[in-house]
């Protein structure tokens, strides 16, 4: 695509903003913002990936991957800022569920070992695992807040923090990895998928970017279930102390 | 002389900032029935939770059977003394389940008759069982609160108001049914209660508690003449 076409796309953008001032909407301002930090955003990504794809080095492929987590942990920690210790706890899990992912893929040789794949592959991998975290600490910090009485009767007769905790855990788990499930089982019938799309308009051949989006979604359905478990197993402990002790959320 | 089942010395308690529990010291004797009674917010349950280990002190120490708090071990503990929560809190499930919750703890189970006795001890028809326990009523949830925490055979009982939502009728059978088994086991009670007539009926000792602080403790009869003015209004206030 010319940068000329590009610009043109531009129309794409005017249709909204013409919209919202006609009717009042009040979306002019947001929309710019999108429209300007996309446009930058995006361009840099590119031209740091054409810069890392033609080193081809290693360090340059580790401080991508670096770069992802930190600004996935930086998004994800605010919904966890009741619980002690949340940024490590994400920083961990964003390491091993990249570490895991990458080793499987790399290690069967299911991907060649190439920026080209291992940085778009982690980036879906870290940016699903962010919005995992992020579904799972909403939905665990309020199901602690809400069910605080009952935590605190099983440790009143005797149950261990684990006990205490544990409907909560399951349900939070449960409740954030669900969509993720659900959403593959209506997945080609209504929408393609984006990055199937992407690779179908570039010239792909279909059933190989069929193959690929296959694989994606199935290592999104691990990065789903170990970031949310990971996450809960590291997260509920900070919740009580060493004489078994039902301790507040920070506020 | 009669040990002391829990021995509080000097403690304090702050909950977020607020300080809760003022240099209470005094003792609660083993196998006796003591009322523990004062104006809400006064830090009653509150020095429940202290007693098994569900809080700590800020200062002070409180001794379980002549030892150490902290040299239980707080699953042991908590087995031992128990609570029935004020606010008679079931999980969900059936009324089964809930009864079956501290066994379930412990990887174990009730015995169905065990089950159906209980439920019978504390005035609940047993055809309840398969019952949603929160669906029963406030007085219900109470009798199985009282039951649940039965289930541990604990040596001390910590009653926190079980029969505040009770009628008259199964208010005594739960006050017949505690002083059995206080009797026959010689389980040290504990009961925080608002109604002084009940506190008279089935107290051997007392304490009074307000705003944080333990004003007067001993034998039930001083409700009925105290020497602390407080005290002496707080009695004319809850029997008018
Ligand atoms: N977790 C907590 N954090 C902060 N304040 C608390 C906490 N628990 C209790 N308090 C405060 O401590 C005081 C004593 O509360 P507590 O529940 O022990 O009173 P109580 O004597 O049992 O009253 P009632 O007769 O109404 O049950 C109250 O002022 C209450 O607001
Ligand atoms: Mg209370």
């Amino acid at each position: 695509m010319s940068y000329l076409t590009l610009s043109l796309t531009l129309i794409f953008v005017l249709i909204p903003l013409i919209l919202s001032r006609t009717l009042k909407l009040g979306l002019e301002k947001d929309t710019l913002i999108a429209t300007i930090r996309s446009i930058i955003q995006l361009l840099a990504v590119g031209y740091v990936l054409q810069y890392v794809f033609e080193v081809d080095n290693i360090i340059f492929i580790v401080l991508m991957i670096l770069l992802m987590i930190g600004a996935a942990t930086q998004n994800a920690r605010k919904k966890g800022a009741t619980i002690h210790g949340i940024t490590w706890k994400l920083i961990v899990t964003f390491v091993f569920i990249e570490v895991l992912t990458q080793s499987i893929l790399l290690g069967f040789q299911i991907v060649p070992p190439t920026p080209q794949y291992i940085i778009p592959i982690s980036g879906m991998v870290i940016g699903n695992s962010m919005v995992l975290g992020i579904l799972f600490l909403n939905r665990f910090t309020a199901e602690v807040e809400s069910r605080q009485d009952e935590t605190e009767l099983i440790l009143t007769l005797g149950g261990t923090p684990k006990q205490a905790i544990h409907t909560q855990l399951i349900t939070s788990i449960k409740a954030s990895t669900i969509p993720t499930i659900e959403s593959q089982k209506t997945i080609g019938l209504v929408q393609l998928p984006g990055m199937m799309s992407g690779q179908i308009i570039a010239g792909a051949d279909p059933v190989q970017a069929v193959q690929f989006q296959l694989l994606i979604l199935f290592i999104l359905l691990t990065t789903a279930v170990v970031t949310s478990i990971m996450l809960g197993f590291l997260s509920y402990p900070t919740l009580f102390n060493n004489r078994m002790q039902f301790l507040k959320l920070k506020s | 002389m009669i040990q002391a089942a829990i021995k509080f010395h000097d403690v304090n308690y702050s909950a977020d900032g607020l300080h809760i529990l003022k240099n209470i010291t005094g003792s609660f004797p083993e196998g006796k029935i003591t009322t523990l009674v004062g104006p809400s917010g006064a830090g009653k349950s509150t020095l429940f939770k202290l007693c098994n280990g569900l809080r700590s002190p800020d200062s002070g120490e409180i001794l379980i059977k002549g030892k150490p708090i902290e040299e239980y071990n707080p699953v042991e503990l908590r087995r031992n003394v128990g609570i029935a929560l004020q606010s008679a809190t079931m999980v969900k499930g059936s009324v089964l389940e809930n009864l079956d919750l501290p066994l379930t703890l412990q990887g174990k189970s009730i015995d169905l008759d065990d089950a159906k006795e209980l439920l019978h001890d504390v005035g609940l028809a047993d055809n309840i069982l398969e019952r949603n326990a929160k669906d029963l009523s406030g007085g219900q949830r109470q009798k199985l609160s009282i039951a649940r925490t039965l289930v541990n055979k604990p040596k001390v009982l910590l009653l926190d108001e079980i029969t505040s939502s009770l009628d008259r009728v199964s208010q005594h059978d739960i006050e017949e049914l505690i002083e059995k088994i206080n009797e026959k086991y010689g389980t040290t009670m504990i009961w925080i209660t608002h109604n002084l007539d009940q506190a008279l009926r089935i107290g051997h000792c007392t304490w009074v508690m307000m705003n944080g602080e333990l004003i007067e403790s001993g034998d039930s009869s001083l409700l009925m003449n105290p020497n602390d003015k407080r005290v002496q209004d707080f009695v004319k206030g809850e029997i008018e």
